[in-house]
């Protein structure tokens, strides 16, 4: 374990793209090494891109970090997530195609995951992955969530600044004020601008944001981009980093990671108690009490209660 | 633990047919790997790496274009560069019987044909991968 720590020290891609594969896995080992690691996160800055499938996060990440390495010099590390298949758990990982250019730079790190079954837009491990990335000195991190509808919201409890990449002719004015998805966004991309309805779409949106109680400290900046003939990126990526000095100015980046990190510790504090209850030990005790629950003998509530007193007594 | 098989596909060199890498995408896919499918057109160069930053336990290669004994050869090479010989290296497309030999002693593990059901290659796959 020491040496893998000091490569990662190091900035060894191998040694990070093995970690990763080991907290996929689900690995303790894994758990270990970022514990003892933990003190060398937080300096990245991470940055979510989230929108419908097909809306162009894969091009117009590709072209945001070619923009940085271009402009700014800075290390990149991108963690793309594709949907795993609920049915064979097999998944095609794709977004790679969109970034050929970059698996050579040297200052860039591409990873793909899959969902794995997690819901939300992000796979499990992908927080991990930021911290890998994170380790071996990546200044900025991009996630590229899996295309979402209108709910996957975990994003923005992973990232530092969410993009929501939307296009224009999905659906009318209504889609615009539904909540979940439309209330996450910290920048709007309006990509696949040279397309009609653009300026309808943008109209849509600032009329949404109109809505919001005034005292809001940050109101969203709508970028028009087209990413595929590079249009609108420099825009955005301003858009970004006046956003990340908002934060800064505001200490809002602070309050934000904390509230990020609690949301964390719940999560590791539910997969443990969660795996405690499935258990092979505890697996007849469950079977019992669905088969009383389903001659009425008892309900599902009382059945439950049942199954927590266990893990409060073990 | 849930380990994964993680597979590259591939396309080295220039010609421009993935319909056979896709096929074969699918199926890995299917038997429950994740596929990291790279696109057309790339290096041998670009497939290593890329094999390196995703920890992919194979590397499958398909190659119309006549030019796989170059193209193949160079990734083994690099990975072997870059201590890697571990990641099981398969080739496929339109590959003349008489080209394999030198295919597998440059480090390709096996080369599937055209006419090979998707099945064999899974199998082989699985059956060979060092985990």
């Amino acid at each position: 374990m020491v040496d893998i720590i000091e490569s990662l020290k190091a900035g060894d891609k191998r040694a990070a793209a093995r970690l990763i594969t080991k907290a996929e896995n689900n690995e303790k080992e894994a758990f270990e090494i970022l514990k003892k690691l933990y003190d060398n996160t937080g300096n990245a800055y991470v940055i979510g891109i989230t929108g419908p499938p097909g809306s162009g996060k894969s091009t117009l990440t590709d072209k945001l970090v070619k923009e940085i390495r271009k402009k700014y010099n800075k290390k990149v590390g991108i963690i793309a997530v594709d949907p795993t298949s609920p049915f064979t758990g097999g998944a095609i990982l794709g977004d790679r195609i969109r970034m050929q250019d970059l698996s050579l730079d040297e200052g860039v790190f591409i990873r793909s995951m899959g969902t794995r079954g997690h819901l939300g837009g992000l796979s499990k491990a992908t927080n991990y992955a930021v911290k890998v990335l994170d380790i071996i000195g990546m200044d900025y991190i991009f996630i590229e969530t899996v295309g979402v509808g209108q709910s996957e919201v975990d994003i923005v409890k992973t990232a530092d600044t969410t993009v929501l990449v939307m296009v224009p002719g999905l659906g009318d004015d209504i889609q615009a004020i539904k909540a979940g998805i439309m209330e996450i966004a910290d920048i709007f991309a309006v990509n696949k601008a040279d397309r009609g309805g653009t300026d309808r779409l943008v109209a849509e949106i600032e009329m949404m944001l109109d809505l919001n109680p005034e005292n809001t400290p940050w109101k969203p900046p709508i970028v028009k981009t087209s990413a595929v003939s590079n249009k609108g990126v420099t825009e955005l990526l301003d858009a970004i980093k006046t956003h990340k000095k908002f934060l800064k100015e505001t200490d809002l980046l602070k309050t934000k990671r904390i509230s990020n990190i609690e949301t964390e510790i719940l999560k590791i504090v539910k997969e443990e108690l969660m795996s405690l209850i499935t258990q092979k030990e505890n697996h007849d005790k469950r079977k019992r009490l669905a088969v009383d629950v389903y001659h009425k003998k008892i309900d599902p509530f009382t059945a439950a209660d049942c199954l927590i007193k266990i893990i409060k007594g073990g | 633990m849930n380990k994964k098989i993680r597979v590259v596909i591939a396309k080295p060199g220039l010609d421009g047919h993935d319909r056979g890498a896709k096929v074969i995408a699918r199926a890995c896919r299917d038997a429950g790997m994740e596929v990291i499918y790279t696109g057309l057109r790339q290096t041998p160069e670009q497939i290593v790496e890329t094999a390196l930053q995703e920890d992919a336990d194979v590397i499958g290669l398909s190659s119309l274009s006549g030019a796989h004994e170059h193209l193949f050869s160079r990734v083994c090479e690099l990975l072997r560069e870059k201590n890697a010989e571990d990641i099981l290296v398969i080739g496929g497309g339109v590959i003349p019987e008489d080209d394999i030999p030198a295919l597998e002693k440059a480090g390709v593990k096996k080369v599937f044909t055209p006419g090979t059901p998707t099945k064999e290659i899974i199998e082989y796959i699985k059956a060979n991968v060092k985990k």
